[in-house]
This record gives C-alpha cells, structure tokens and sequence, in this order.
C-alpha cells in the first residue's frame, strides 16, 4: 500500500484527517518524546508514521469567545506554552515548566500528553481544573471532548481509532491558578503525584485536577464543593476564608486519590503529598485573589 | 522513503530511509557524522542534542522522516573554517571533558543557551543543560566552561566596539 513504510507528511488539516482513515497502521506523530522512546524501545512498531508538523497552522494557537477561551493546536510545544500562554493559562504554563528538560519542552505538545494519557501526564490536572475541552477529528467529522470524559484507564482515551487531536480549548483565567508537582528532583521528573487548582473568580467556581494518584488524572469534587461554599459571597475579597479552609480543602483533595504503591511512591506518601499540595496550593491562590482584590 | 535534508550548510538527499529511523541514527549511520552520541535513545540524556531549524532537539526522538526539508546543525557544524567554536575552545581550556561521551550534547545546548541568553547565571546554566547528563565531571567544570564562553563572548563584544 501506498504510504505504507513511511512518514506521511501532509501539509493540510483535511489530507491529516483522511490519512488517519486511509491509514490505520500510520500511528500519528508530533514531537515524538512518547512515540519515538516506545519505537526505539521496539515496544511500537507502527506500520508507517502519520507527521502532523508540517500540517499548516498546527503549531499556532488563537483567542475564541471573545478572548475567554484559548484554543492551542495540536503542535504546540510546552517551550511555546510557557513563553506565549502564561497570562491566560497560568496553570498550563506552570505545568508545562516543569515538564522534562529543554529539549522535551521545545518538542513535547499537550495534544500528545492527552494522546498518550499517562495518569501522570502534567497537562492533565490543569486541563481537569480549567475544564478544557478536546477537539477530536475524524473523517466522520468534529466533536468536543469534555476533559472530565477523556481519560478511560491508564494509557486509554475516549479519541476513537480514526480520530485526531486538532487542538484543546482551554477557557483563560479569570482568578488565580496554581499547579504543584512532587518528585524526586527539580528537573526531567515524571510526577509521584501533582494537583492543579483554578479558582474561576468569574464563573464563581473552583476547578481542581489530581495527577498520578490513580488508574486516570482525577476531579476532587468534593474539595471543589467545600471551597465553593466556603468563597460562597467572598470572591472578591475572601477575607476569612483561613488556614482551617486550606487545611480541609488538603484532607479532601488527598481523599479524591485512589493512589497505589509503585516505584515512583506508595499510596500513602501520595495521599500525604496530596493534601500538603491541595493545601499549599488554595493557601497561594487565596493570598493571590487577596492581592488582586487590594489591587 | 527519500528523505531530503540540509546538515551544517550542505544538502543530502537519502534513500532507503525507514519510516522508524531516528534523526540520531540519519546522522550518525547515513550522513556519517557521530559526534552526535548514543547514549540512551529515550530523551534523558541530551548526547544527541542538535538543533532543528534552529530549535534544540533530542534527535534520538526525531523521526528522520520529520526532518524532510529542515535544517540541522549538529556539533560538527557550529566551528568554521577549521576552527573550534569558542564554546568548544572554552570546554577544553576549563578541561571540561573527561570521557567526552556528554561533551558534544553538552556543547550543541551550551551554545544554544549562549545564543538566547549571553549573560546567564548559575541557576540558569543549571537550568538549561538540565536535559544533559554527565557521569564524569560532577558538572562544576562544565558550569565554568559555560561562564568562561560567556566572559569570552563579552569581551570580545567590548573590544569589538561596542563601548559607548
Ligand atoms: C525525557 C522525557 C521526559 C519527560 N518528562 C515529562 C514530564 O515531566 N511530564 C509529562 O507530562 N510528560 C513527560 N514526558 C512525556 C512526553 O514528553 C509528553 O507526554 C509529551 O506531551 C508528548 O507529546 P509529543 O508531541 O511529543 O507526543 P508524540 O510522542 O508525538 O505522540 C504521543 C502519542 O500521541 C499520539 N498523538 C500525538 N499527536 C496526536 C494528535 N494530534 N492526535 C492524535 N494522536 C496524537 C501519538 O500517536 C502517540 O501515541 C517526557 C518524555 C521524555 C522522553
Ligand atoms: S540518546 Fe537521545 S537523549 Fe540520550
Ligand atoms: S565527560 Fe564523561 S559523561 Fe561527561
């Protein structure tokens, strides 16, 4: 078959899609630091690779909604994240910085973090926390993937077999956000556990997201609904809103984890490490809005 | 599969590439240029570091057939005229080599550093050689070539007449 053994290049959206279908062995490439370490490990060994780099307009991002939602191509790398997106989404540019080392960061984009969904993928608790949404193409046609239905299981996501990423939606901050990550040092670490917190001062909502503390990132719910009440009038302004918030916030962020024992950590040591982040994180974010409110 | 590729200034086109092939094999096997090194093939050691239009890359992560149309330039590209580059020169007078196995990764990002930012402090070197492994040197002699390089770089730019 025609295009079978080798990297297919196209140079357009539409000619991306149909290969998707056309090809099924092609598996589908971008900055390649998850595909490349699988195939040079000889654990993928895809027929022929589907290089979406040279697709026109993949690497770009834009404003949409009026400037509240940001929509980031599918060949953005993390380096450009950081450098470009830090006013609108905080949060993702936090994460992204932390990701890898610089030549990961200037290869590695979120589609392909969400493409992999590794429950300790760093793009993931933001996504979660911000509510971002996924673009998914196929020659059937485009839908929107709510982030809360994207992770199935480890390693597995809702994108259907002939499908693309094309981009993420991702709505921009309207209030402090904030993602902290554990490892076992400052650089080129895959997460023991991560959190991200995203206080929707506009929406008057609170967004988290847990990262490697179970079979998918995760939503902590119920500290998302004990904050709410807790900002209930106050997000203007939270003053009161203290310690002993952040302190509960913690337990019950640590309590949405259904962590196991692996080699990067135990369960227990990621359901501690959870709460000191969920707590850290609102206690940051809280002086943040605080801040602002003076301001 | 054809693969067309401009390296250190000079086109090559090759054949028979496979679809799996990586940047860091092109070069080393089929372009013949193995001052770009081996050491890991899964992005944590930054020996295979070039860069890619201009971009800082692992090449054992880079499909050869991504690179269709690209430039690369790789350690054996960044001196001219038969001499070293004064990121090379630096890391031999700060005897930052030991084995050599890292140097030439370390060199391609020291220089890419440099490039972006000609005045770095510690943290930042540190920072941006962190995707760079070295079992040798402890790193205090590739800090110091890497702050060497940028004094050089200074100076040179001073008595180049930049003074006001
Ligand atoms: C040394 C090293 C350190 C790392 N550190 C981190 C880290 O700290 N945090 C972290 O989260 N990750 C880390 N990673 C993993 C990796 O860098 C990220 O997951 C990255 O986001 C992958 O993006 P990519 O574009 O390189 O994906 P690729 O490798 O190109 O693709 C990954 C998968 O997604 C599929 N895919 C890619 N694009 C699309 C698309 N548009 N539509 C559908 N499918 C697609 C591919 O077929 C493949 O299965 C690290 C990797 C390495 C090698
Ligand atoms: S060989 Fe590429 S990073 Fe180690
Ligand atoms: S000098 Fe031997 S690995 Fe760096």
């Amino acid at each position: 078959m025609q295009g079978s053994g080798s990297v297919l290049r196209p140079a357009s959206w539409g000619d991306a899609v149909l290969l998707r279908s056309q090809h099924p062995e092609a598996s589908p490439i971008c900055g390649g630091t998850d595909l490349m370490v699988d195939v040079n490990f000889g654990r993928a060994r895809p027929g022929a690779l589907l290089d979406l780099t040279a697709v026109a307009g993949i690497d770009s991002w834009e404003l949409m909604d009026g400037g509240r939602t940001v929509r980031i191509g599918a060949g953005v790398c993390f380096a450009r994240v950081i450098d470009e997106l830090a006013g609108q989404c905080p949060a993702l540019a936090q994460a992204a910085r932390t990701v890898g080392s610089p030549q990961i960061r200037n290869r590695g984009t979120v589609a392909g973090n969400l493409a992999t969904a590794s429950p300790a993928g760093d793009s993931h608790p933001v996504l979660l926390a911000c509510w971002g949404r996924v673009e998914a193409e196929s020659v059937r046609g485009l839908r929107l993937i709510d982030i809360d239905d994207f992770f199935v299981g480890p390693k597995r996501s809702a994108l259907e077999p002939d499908e693309l990423i094309r981009a993420v939606r991702v709505p921009a901050a309207t209030g402090p956000q904030q993602f902290a990550k554990v490892g076992p040092r400052n650089a080129m670490v895959i997460a023991t556990t991560s959190f991200a917190l995203n206080l929707d001062v506009a929406g008057r909502r609170a967004g988290t997201g847990i990262g490697s503390a179970g079979p998918t990132p995760l939503r902590a719910r119920g500290a998302e609904q004990m904050l709410e009440e807790a900002l209930a009038d106050r997000w203007d302004g939270p003053r009161g809103v203290g310690e002993s918030v952040a302190q509960e916030f913690g337990a019950l962020v640590a309590e949405a984890a259904s962590p196991i024992d692996d080699v990067r950590g135990s369960a227990a040591y990621r359901r501690h490490a959870l709460a000191v982040l969920g707590r850290r994180c609102l206690s940051w974010a809280l002086a943040d809005l605080e801040a602002a409110g003076a301001a | 599969m054809r693969v067309n590729v401009t390296v250190n200034g000079v086109a090559h086109r090759v054949d028979h590439v496979w679809a799996l092939e990586s940047l860091l094999d092109f070069l080393r096997e089929r372009v013949g240029l193995r001052g770009t090194k081996n050491a890991c093939e899964q992005g944590e050691c930054g020996s295979c570091s070039v860069y890619v239009d201009g971009v800082l890359v692992c090449s054992c992560l880079v499909a050869a057939g991504q690179v269709e149309g690209c430039s690369v330039v790789t350690v054996e590209g960044l001196g001219s005229g038969g001499e070293v580059h004064p990121v090379q020169q630096a890391f031999l007078d700060a005897g930052a080599v030991q084995c050599g196995f890292c140097t030439p990764g370390v060199i391609v990002s020291a220089h890419c550093l440099l490039a972006r930012n000609p005045d770095p402090d510690e943290l930042t070197v540190r920072e941006e050689l962190s995707g760079n492994l070295c079992r040798c040197t402890g790193y205090q002699k590739i800090l110091h070539a890497v702050s060497l390089a940028a004094a050089r770089a200074g100076d040179a730019t001073m008595t180049g007449g930049c003074e006001r």
